[in-house]
């Protein structure tokens, strides 16, 4: 938190030398530029989601047959657990978090984001965050209560694992919060001349709305985490029913969270289908405004439908009520922008290379999972329902159908502007309908087995429930979806393999990033783009006539594609932020304080002194030189 | 885009045909079975078939949208109108889904408070005290403990008053001892440490948690005689899955019928016999620091009345055992549990006593002689 | 908010932000906007529990209201030295900074040391971290509040070293600025623990 600033002029130095090198492994340790660690968030996240999507192999083998023991219910339930924590917290997020730092300078035409290092921080503490969880398995045990972690189930358990989740997601907890005030500072203040806040590219709006959720909704989560390590670690009651606590306190402060922890996963999904349908429709997005505003109003709803997680806690009728009736409003935004993406496509002219199948994918999915959503509303209908696969049916019909398949989406589309190389699109369509078929399988039996009576969380089953055969062909289409993560990573292999080729703007969309190079230079932009409309790209390639008609805008022949708002020539004299050590030395000590809480007041007080020394360095290194 | 809708309807063939196969789920929410479930089912299947006829609408317009508008081969592309929105139509899909979903709320809110109101007439009251993992059934009126089958008359309301409790509590539970003591500095009440579960039976009505420190009540009733399955829905640590129940519905006569044995005191075996000794094996040994068996007094002259464990007072008569995981009647299975409890669901809390295989035959001769 | 340098070298120094606030302070209002619902949660957490606690020691057994009220006066004191810390550094006085930094930082001191002494009192008539639901709410809602006061003194005295080596001048009133929204932040949030813990009666 320490605030202070010194003359730019070079005169004072950190403790060490600072790193210069751009390029090899030191530049990955030591960049801020953003989208150094966009790629760095994409990477990571997709490695843990090839390891979180093979427990999820493991928990649907476990399950395929009645009675069958690969996993024991111990391994079973760190399974379910793992999985859980890590497809919402390192899976998502951060491949979210990949995109929002990539794509946001340039789509709002800054050089990078506000404070650079501070980004460079949030990734080195996610990244930490993340292996710490992780270690758990090698150090007693990975966290088994579950990804809400309730009191006193997580509390009790004798094991340290829910030791482990609770500083873990501590850590990543942090790491988002100094992200989100990053991006919300970059967003609300760097955005280019004439980029209006109405002028932003709805991927940028939804990021806005979703750095606002995670400043609001992670503090409350942080105090519950807070209070679950001290009841494990230190014998506080918080949660202690037998003290005279309250184990429902646990839940509210964790749905409070939870609940806008789901808009927060999907909103940059929705975003990035906001940005792939209108370019492939050849039209704008049809009622932007409206699609801004439903986002914003998901956000401020979102915030107080969270007892819909709580129905049959025993909150009396009056509450479940209230909840049902706010749960039912919130559907009405989410409705709204589905009708939107299909008044985009309608009259438009429609092509499907694999980021459009995945937009229009993402869109039918989440049809199904709204749907199913709005069951949740109808609070007697949820009696039977919760806790049942039906509400893991619907989750990932949102998260998966939702939030990956538009994850998916917008890694093939960005691929040519971060990568200079578009992927295969004969391979991607393939991975696509695998995808598709996949996932349907494995999830749409499971509305079935959660009404037919199959719990969640449950290590086994016996025969005589009938729950057999749609538990097969759910782990028959578990092995498809792997297929196909597994045939876009060779699409990937093989990609990088050619040489680069991709154009500034290979698809002719009509977002800003695209006006730069692919990829993009360190700068972004030779000079900073002054806005004039909405979609201000397409508007500098195509002019509408009075007639309504559209046509080409001759090169250089309005005169807008060549205004630039000034200030540097040709990329000469741009000042960028220099590298800096000194946010992985703090994410460092804040790795090692972990680990003392939990073995070492020692070793806290080793990783405490890291992290202080690791903040000063920083507060007393120019930002650039 | 022919192979897209080829692939919709081998998807929608698949499922259809699936759903025929499927064989008959014994613990169905589609299935109700008394009126409390089936207040909620009424609730349920108009739901399903207004998102249904969304579904189709919604997912038909986006198909239709892909076909009609896609780019053909043969007409060069060209750019389409820019339609930017319509605020008109706007304002008709946002009003349109809030009226639906208005529609909804009615019967929803309705629904709520209907199953929240107190039964008429004369409800039969059972206490649900959940553990990790089996669920004791106390009926304070007709002063029975029993556990993991709730036995209940056809045709008449139950009242549970639910809570969850923890090991090492004193004397019999209550629901009372679910409420945290007062702040005047009296010892709470000894509920021992417990997690919170969910009590499930969804042939006969929705889901209620079970908590520690809150008492919650439930309304269940069954039309017909019959076995009803029910589950914990709330993961509760290590064997979260086998803590499964039954709620067995008689006909009134029998139900009665089934009171009278349950309050009648244990049946001694014959001296002499295996069971007799088996009876020996359980007073002599740890068992009684958990299983009440009524009827029964240990080698002081006390009482067999500990409550950590299920009582076992008519244990034979009871069709499960073990969170209703394994049936009672099979020896083999009786005989594995006695020998290593932990080995048939990890985390028991009841130990392995290093019994012997002799000391095993025994007792689960005895266990079987109590009817 | 370790980036106000940013400020100067990346972009040049008075360029015009796009809301004309500048990225530090939108920074920090964002960053306390966000520590409201930390303390938030925390007072709730305590707010649930009163009252519901099995055994003493009682908040009426331990709570000494005056001693409280004292050591509450200094902390909403050191509010106003840091308003004149600020106007001093925004003058160009840095002597008169310096001495209202460290009168800032001292106060703050003095209230941390009167918690500590407060905690230390409290643990000898019985009330630990464990002993009641009392002990666990009110040792973590007012110990990450003291934690707060602690970062905030660190930051004070780092400005305070820093103006004798040239490092915080007039043109860094901005600093200045941020670390004073931090500190009347946490004495504002000091106003409402107070009122909610000490002075809201408990009832028996």
């Amino acid at each position: 938190m320490a605030s202070v600033s010194v003359p730019s002029d070079g005169s004072t130095r950190g403790l060490f030398r600072r790193p210069a090198a751009t390029t090899g492994f030191w530049s990955w340790l030591t960049t801020v530029d953003h989208k150094k660690i966009g790629i760095l968030y994409g990477v990571t996240a997709f490695a843990f989601f090839i390891i979180g999507g093979s427990e999820a192999l493991l928990i649907r083998l476990q399950l395929a047959q009645p009675n069958q023991e690969l996993l024991s219910p111990s391994v079973y339930n760190e399974v379910f657990t793992m999985h859980g924590v890590t497809m919402v917290f390192l899976v998502v997020m951060p491949l979210s978090a990949a995109f929002i730092n990539y794509l946001i300078p340039l789509m709002i035409g800054a050089r990078d984001v506000a404070f650079p290092r501070l980004n460079a921080f949030s990734y080195w503490a996610f990244l930490f965050g993340g292996i710490f969880v992780y270690s758990s398995w090698f150090l007693g045990g990975a966290p088994n209560g579950g990804w809400f972690g309730y009191a006193p189930n997580a509390v009790l358990d004798p094991t340290r694992g829910m030791t482990f989740y609770a500083i873990g997601l501590l850590m990543t907890g942090v790491a988002s919060t100094v992200s989100a005030v990053n991006l919300a500072v970059t967003i609300l203040n760097m955005r280019a001349p004439g980029m209006t806040l109405f002028r932003m590219p709805v991927f940028v709006w939804m990021s806005l709305v979703v750095q606002f959720l995670l400043a609001f909704s992670l503090p409350i989560i942080s105090v519950a985490l807070f209070e679950l390590l001290f009841d494990k670690r230190f014998g506080t009651h918080f949660f202690d029913s037998v003290a005279g606590g309250d184990p429902v306190l646990w839940q509210h402060l964790f749905w409070l969270f939870g609940h806008p922890e789901v808009y927060i996963l999907v909103l940059p999904a929705m975003g990035i289908v906001s940005e792939v349908l209108p370019v492939f429709s050849r039209k704008p997005l049809f009622g932007y405004q409206f699609v801004v505003f439903s986002g914003i109003a998901i956000g401020f709803i979102g915030f107080g439908v969270w007892v819909h997680h709580m129905y049959a806690v025993g909150l009396g009728p009056i509450a479940n009520t209230a909840f049902g009736i706010s749960t039912i409003i919130i559907a009405v935004p989410t409705g709204v922008k589905i009708f939107n993406w299909l008044g985009t496509m309608w009259k438009g002219d429609l092509t499907f290379p694999t980021p459009m199948l995945f937009s229009i994918g993402f869109v039918s999915m989440f049809i199904i999972g709204g749907l199913s959503g709005v069951t949740h509303s109808v609070v007697p209908s949820d009696y039977q329902q919760t806790d049942t696969y039906y509400v893991v049916a619907h989750f990932h019909y949102v998260l998966f159908g939702g939030a990956i398949f538009g994850l998916f989406a917008g890694m093939f589309y960005w691929w040519p502007k971060a990568f200079g190389r578009k992927l295969s699109e004969g391979l991607g369509k393939v991975s696509f309908w695998t995808m598709l078929v996949g996932f349907n399988l494995t999830f749409g039996p499971m509305h079935i087995l959660g009404l037919q009576g199959m719990p969640r969380r449950i290590q086994t089953y016996p025969e005589e429930l009938g729950l057999t055969f749609y538990n097969l062909v759910s782990t028959i289409g578990a092995f498809t979806i792997a297929l196909s993560v597994l045939l876009f990573l060779a699409n990937v292999v093989i990609t990088h393999r050619k040489p680069r080729g991709a154009e500034a703007d290979p698809w002719d969309a009509r977002t800003l990033e695209w006006l730069t190079t692919s990829p993009p230079p360190e700068h972004n932009f030779d000079e900073i783009p002054r806005v004039h409309s909405l979609d201000e790209a397409w508007h500098r390639k195509y002019a509408e006539t009075e007639g309504g008609a559209v046509v080409p805008v001759p090169a250089g022949g309005s005169g807008v594609a060549v205004e630039h708002a000034g200030g540097h020539e040709g990329g000469h004299g741009i000042h960028l932020p220099s590298p800096s050590y000194y946010p992985l030395v703090a994410s460092i000590g804040m790795f090692v304080l972990g680990y003392g809480v939990i073995f070492s007041w020692l070793l806290a007080g080793a990783g405490a002194v890291i992290m202080l020394a690791g903040f000063y360095g920083w507060a007393l290194e120019p930002s650039a030189e | 885009m022919r192979t897209r809708m080829r692939w919709v309807w081998a998807v929608v063939g698949l499922a259809v045909i699936a759903a025929a196969c499927a064989p008959n789920a014994q613990q169905d929410s589609l299935n109700p079975q008394g009126p409390y479930a089936d207040k909620v089912y009424d609730l349920f299947v108009p739901v399903f078939w207004i998102a249904t006829a969304v579904f189709v609408v919604v997912e038909g317009l986006l198909i239709f949208f892909v076909i009609r508008y896609r780019r053909r081969k043969n007409r060069p592309a060209q750019m389409p109108p820019q339609i930017h929105g319509n605020n008109r139509l706007e304002i008709a899909w946002t009003i349109l889904p809030a009226l639906i979903l208005a529609g909804v709320a009615v019967p929803t809110v309705t629904t709520i408070f209907d199953l929240a109101r107190e039964p008429e007439g004369n409800a039969l009251e059972v206490n649900v005290m959940g553990h990790q993992w089996w669920w004791e059934f106390d009926y304070p009126a007709e002063d029975i403990n029993t556990a993991n089958e709730l036995h209940i008359p056809t045709g008449r309301p139950v009242l549970l008053t639910l809570c969850a409790v923890g090991l090492g509590y004193e004397d019999k539970p209550t629901p009372s001892d679910c409420q945290p003591g007062p702040p005047d500095g009296d010892q709470p009440a000894a509920i021992g440490d417990g997690v919170i579960h969910s009590f499930w039976v969804p042939e006969l009505a929705g889901t209620q948690d079970v908590l520690p420190g809150q008492a919650n009540t439930l309304l269940i009733q069954a039309d017909r005689p019959g076995r009803y399955s029910g589950q914990c829905k709330e993961f509760c640590g290590l064997s979260h899955a086998y803590m499964k129940f039954a709620v067995v519905a008689h006909a009134p006569d029998d139900y009665e019928a089934w009171v009278r044995n349950e309050q009648a005191d244990a049946v001694t075996p014959d001296p002499g016999s295996l069971a007799a000794t088996g009876m020996d094996v359980f007073l002599n040994g740890q068992c009684i620091a958990c299983h009440a068996v009524q009827g029964l007094e240990d080698a002081n002259g006390n009482p067999v009345v500990a409550n950590g464990g299920p009582n076992l007072t008519h244990f034979a008569d009871r069709e499960c055992f073990a969170g209703c995981w394994l049936p009672t009647d099979d020896a083999e299975e009786l005989a594995r549990w006695l020998d290593d409890p932990a080995a048939v669901k990890e985390g028991s809390w009841m130990p392995d006593y290093g019994l012997t295989p002799e000391e095993i035959d025994a007792l689960v001769a005895y266990l079987h002689s109590l009817t | 908010m370790q980036e106000s340098a940013a400020v100067h070298a990346f972009e040049s120094e008075h360029e015009a932000t796009s809301t004309g606030l500048p990225n530090t302070k939108l920074a920090m209002w964002i960053f306390l906007a966000s520590d409201v619902l930390l303390f938030g949660a925390l007072i709730t957490s305590y707010v649930v529990y009163r009252g519901r606690s099995i055994v003493g020691p009682y908040p009426n057994d331990v709570f000494d209201i005056p001693y409280t009220s004292v050591s509450s006066f200094v902390l909403l004191a050191s509010s106003l030295t840091m308003v004149l810390a600020l106007s001093s550094v925004q003058r160009g006085d840095l002597p008169r900074l310096r001495l209202w930094l460290l009168a800032t930082a001292l106060l703050g001191l003095t209230f941390v040391g009167g918690q500590v002494y407060e905690f230390t009192t409290f643990y000898e008539e019985g009330l630990s971290l464990t002993t009641n639901l009392f002990g666990t709410t009110f040792y973590v809602l007012t110990g990450f509040h003291g934690t707060h006061v602690a970062i905030g003194i660190l930051m004070l005295l780092t400005l305070f070293s820093l103006s004798f080596g040239g490092r915080i001048t007039q043109r860094d009133s901005l600093t200045v600025e941020l670390v004073g929204l931090y500190w009347h932040f946490v004495d504002i949030v000091w106003i409402v623990i107070f009122t909610v813990v000490y002075l809201v009666p408990t009832g028996p």
